[in-house]
C-alpha cells in the first residue's frame, strides 16, 4: 500500500501497474491484457504499464500481421493518452537484448534499467502481470 | 487481510490454478478473506462443469465450486474470454442462440471490470499465471 493513497468522491485510487511480458502475438495474452487496461481507465485509478522481456515488441512500429489473420492492435497502445493513460514503462535491459532501441518504438515511453523498474513496482497497490 | 485472486491458466495444463487453489485454501485456513478469484485467459476454462477427469485425480473445477461456495467467495469468469473460448452461462447462451451452457456451480459470468474493482477494494490482488 502506498502512504499517499488518495479517496476521492468516486472512492479509492490505488496505483495500477499492468506488467506485459509477452510478444503481441503467438499468444493471446499481450490483447487480452491489454483490454484490462482499456477498462481500467473507467475507474480512474493511477494506471501505468510497463513492458518488458518480450513483452517489448508488443510497442514496435510497423506491424503487419494479414499473413498471420490476427488483428494488428498496436494502435491501441497510441490510442492510451486518449484514457488518460501516459505513463509506459520500457526496461531498457529488455530492448536492447532485442536490438531495439526507442526509436523502434510506436509511442512515447520512459525507458529505465531493471532495477528501476523494480523500484517503480515496489511503489504499486497492484501489480497485475500478463 | 482482504485478498483476490487471478487466475490465468487453464486447468491441468498448468500449475498456476492449482497454486491459486492452494493458496486460496491456506489464506483461509489462517482466517483471512478471500473476496474474488477472477478466472481470465485460459483461466475460465476453470469454470467448465463439463470436465470429465480421471477418478484418481483432483477434479479441479468442482473443487473451486466448493470452495467458492463454502467460503462465500465470488468466482467470476471474465465474458470476453469465455465468450472466445466456449463458456456459456443460461443467459448468454440463449443470447448468442447457443443450444447449451455448461458453467459450473458457484461460478458466474461477469467484465473485466470486476478484476480492477477486485484490486481496489481488496488489500492484496494475487495472480497466478504463466
Amino acid at each position: 500500500m502506498s502512504d499517499d493513497m488518495d479517496f476521492e468522491e468516486g472512492g479509492t485510487v490505488k496505483k495500477f501497474m499492468f506488467v506485459n511480458r509477452k510478444a503481441p502475438y503467438g499468444t493471446i495474452y499481450a490483447l487480452e491484457g491489454l483490454e484490462v487496461v482499456l477498462i481500467s481507465a473507467a475507474f480512474d485509478q493511477d494506471v501505468s504499464l510497463a513492458f518488458l522481456d518480450d513483452g517489448v515488441f508488443q510497442l514496435v512500429k510497423g506491424q503487419k500481421t494479414d499473413g498471420v489473420e490476427m488483428k494488428n492492435f498496436s494502435p491501441t497502445y497510441r490510442a492510451l493518452e486518449g484514457y488518460d493513460i501516459e505513463k509506459l514503462y520500457v526496461e531498457r535491459e529488455s530492448l536492447e537484448a532485442r536490438g531495439l532501441s526507442e526509436d523502434d518504438l510506436l509511442v512515447d515511453v520512459q525507458v529505465m534499467s531493471a532495477a528501476e523498474m523494480g523500484d517503480m513496482m515496489s511503489q504499486q497497490d497492484v501489480v497485475i502481470s500478463f | 487481510m482482504k485478498f483476490s485472486i487471478m487466475v490465468s491458466e487453464g486447468p491441468y495444463t498448468h500449475q498456476a490454478t492449482d497454486s491459486a487453489y492452494q493458496f486460496a485454501k491456506a489464506a483461509l485456513a489462517k482466517g483471512h478473506e478471500i473476496m474474488r478469484v477472477f478466472f481470465y485467459h485460459d483461466g475460465v476454462n476453470n469454470g467448465t462443469r463439463l470436465t470429465v477427469p480421471p477418478q484418481d485425480d483432483r477434479h479441479i473445477v468442482n473443487r473451486w465450486s466448493e470452495l467458492g461456495t463454502q467460503n462465500n467467495i465470488d468466482l467470476v469468469i471474465c465474458i470476453a474470454a469465455a465468450q472466445r473460448r466456449g463458456l456459456l452461462d443460461e443467459n448468454e447462451a440463449k443470447r448468442q442462440g447457443k443450444n447449451a451452457d455448461n458453467i459450473a456451480p458457484g461460478f458466474r459470468i461477469s467484465g473485466l471490470g470486476q478484476l480492477v474493482e477486485a484490486g481496489i477494494q481488496s488489500d492484496r490482488l494475487v495472480v497466478f499465471g504463466d
